[in-house]
């Protein structure tokens, strides 16, 4: 019998969470606020399934209530990238070491 | 592109995204690991327009809205100050509940684009898997937006509590379950919007009967929930990169969740129940007046400081409130000149989320190897001249060691007491959230200085 594509992803799934526990651990406490907001931002790839979503109508209609949510996902994930990456990026300029 | 290579491709960003988290382990490292993380977006978003392949006037408008919804979040990350952090993350977690909720939406009205079978023939794993999406997503939603108006100020940050309430939320998420199976069996859409609007009921019943001190929890609560939903999401669209990450964000959540409610020494269900201050007040309201307090001013102050020989400053969330992290700055460095040692003890849950101070205190220039975790820094109070309190109160508080009847009673504390004296920046003797009398207040070595905490700062700086 052939193993079902689902068991597979589910496979990954469980992986991944061991991954993210270990690696999570390893983060150092005062990290913690920085670890949130990159989290945010890469969860923003969720912006694929709203690109899959917009551009799957047909060229004549562009928007149909199916992309139009596709696009508003586009600009809700956008504001998180772009804000959640940059905003990481501010916080780890700040920390710096004693000048010795 | 074939479908193949660009599984390979989402496989890549989310090992980027593994990296992006590994950074972390040390600030040296953080940097890259940011790059990391940017790299995988900017792959899994270019694979998906090359896998979909449709160049046409569509694209311009995505373009279009990706540039808008970017130079909005650019200019967030620019304009926002570091005090307003925890907001921030909570706004940004609603975001990304309300994008999946979206997602799972359009992949329901429209499901032979995402390859999930034909209207009303959706295949029965996908529609659990974007229903449960959708749902996480809108509790995220919601949850998260009640959290930003507790920490905006622009809702109190009291709990709200009422009676039954746990019932009911019982109620409504047992009713989600058996709306989805409902929509398993039918395909209605109806009943696909109803699990919609419930699940954005639920976030907000969810979130209400926490406290404002709480937030560490709740914020760290919510960002796991939008890693679920992610996952959920990437399930339905069969995405590597979705599910890697939604795992990924998922269990970075809950471990932040864990690591707040051990600093409180709470259950998780305790904490998510609700309704902790309020049942409190009553007790520690007639004991308060009579013991005596020592007060003393900033050149009282300034004078124990200037004379010490190594002194550690223990921030909490008054001074985020009082914007006072740039003076603090100031006046260690007068200290420093004056050959004292000067090290910053940090409680887990001090401010209103999990690293909060640390930022503050990266913020004003503090070099983060003066700056040390509880467990770290606590055996050498024993040994430090002067502890400077600013802002915290539960977190140092010592009947979490000594009464069993108090609430925070086991709750890991700072051994604050064990200085030889003890400058405590209050406004003024009221109880911490916990509700609960603070008996450092009290103490012989204990000099309380009753001010802003930015302006009593300030003035000590002064007469230094």
């Amino acid at each position: 019998m052939e193993i079902d594509p689902f068991i597979f992803r589910f496979s990954i799934f469980i992986l991944s969470i061991f991954v993210g526990y270990y690696v999570v651990w390893s983060v150092t406490p005062s990290l913690h606020t920085p670890l949130m907001s990159v989290t945010n931002a890469i969860s923003s790839v969720i912006i694929v399934g709203a690109i899959i979503a917009a551009l799957a109508s047909n060229p004549d209609k562009i928007f149909e209530t199916s992309s139009i949510f596709g696009f508003l996902a586009i600009i809700l994930a956008a504001v998180n990238i772009f804000g959640g990456f940059l905003v990481t990026q501010r916080m780890l300029q700040m920390y710096k070491k004693k000048k010795k | 592109m074939s479908a193949n290579l660009s599984a390979t491709f989402y496989l890549i960003s989310g090992i980027l995204f593994i990296l992006a988290l590994r950074g972390l382990s040390s600030p040296e490292t953080s940097r890259q690991g940011n790059y990391f993380g940017i790299a995988g977006m900017a792959i899994a978003i270019i694979v998906t327009f090359l896998s979909v392949g449709n160049f046409g006037s569509g694209f311009i408008y995505v373009l279009i809205f990706l540039v808008i919804g970017g130079s909005i979040g650019a200019f967030i990350a620019f304009k926002i100050p570091m005090t307003a952090m925890p907001e921030l993350v909570a706004g940004f977690h609603s975001l990304v509940g309300l994008a999946a909720v979206f997602v799972a939406i359009s992949a329901f009205l429209n499901p032979e684009a995402f390859n999930l079978g034909g209207i009303g023939n959706i295949k029965l794993a996908s529609l659990i898997e974007m229903s449960l999406g959708a749902a996480i997503g809108a509790i995220t939603f919601s949850g998260s937006i009640i959290a930003f108006l507790k920490l905006r100020g622009i809702m109190s940050g009291a709990p709200i509590t009422f009676k039954g309430q746990h019932f009911i939320n019982l109620l409504i998420g047992l009713t989600i379950i058996f709306l989805i199976y409902y929509l398993c069996r039918t395909q209605s859409s109806n009943i696909f919007w109803t699990i919609v609007a419930i699940s954005f009921l639920v976030g907000v019943l969810l979130i209400i009967p926490i406290g404002g001190a709480d937030m560490p929890v709740v914020i760290s609560m919510l960002n796991s929930y939008s890693g679920w939903a992610a996952a959920g999401i990437g399930f339905t669209l069969e995405n590597t990169a979705l599910i890697i990450t939604g795992a990924l964000v998922g269990s970075s959540g809950a471990i932040l969740s864990y690591i707040m409610c051990k600093g409180m020494n709470r259950s998780f269900f305790n904490v998510i129940l609700g309704g902790w201050g309020a049942t409190d007040q009553a007790s520690s309201a007639q004991s308060k007046e009579q013991k005596p307090t020592k007060s003393g001013n900033a050149d009282d102050a300034a004078f124990l400081m200037k004379n010490a020989s190594s002194v550690i400053i223990v921030p909490g969330y008054g001074m985020a409130v009082a914007q006072a992290q740039h003076a603090l700055r100031e006046m260690v460095d007068a200290l420093k000149k004056n050959g004292v040692k000067v090290s910053y003890a940090i409680h887990p849950v001090a401010g209103r989320m999990p690293g909060h101070m640390n930022v503050l205190l990266a913020e004003a220039n503090v070099p983060y190897d003066e700056v040390f975790e509880l467990e770290e820094i606590n055996n050498d109070f024993a040994n430090c001249d002067v502890a400077y309190v600013i802002g915290a109160n539960d977190v140092t508080n010592p009947v979490a060691k000594s009464d069993p009847q108090s609430p925070i009673y086991g709750m890991p504390v700072l051994d604050v007491e064990k200085s030889k004296s003890v400058l405590f920046v209050k406004r003024s003797l009221s109880p911490g959230y916990a509700g609960i009398d603070n008996d450092l207040f009290y103490r012989d070595n204990t000099l309380m200085l009753f001010a802003d905490a930015k302006k009593m700062t300030e003035e000590i700086v002064k007469s230094l």
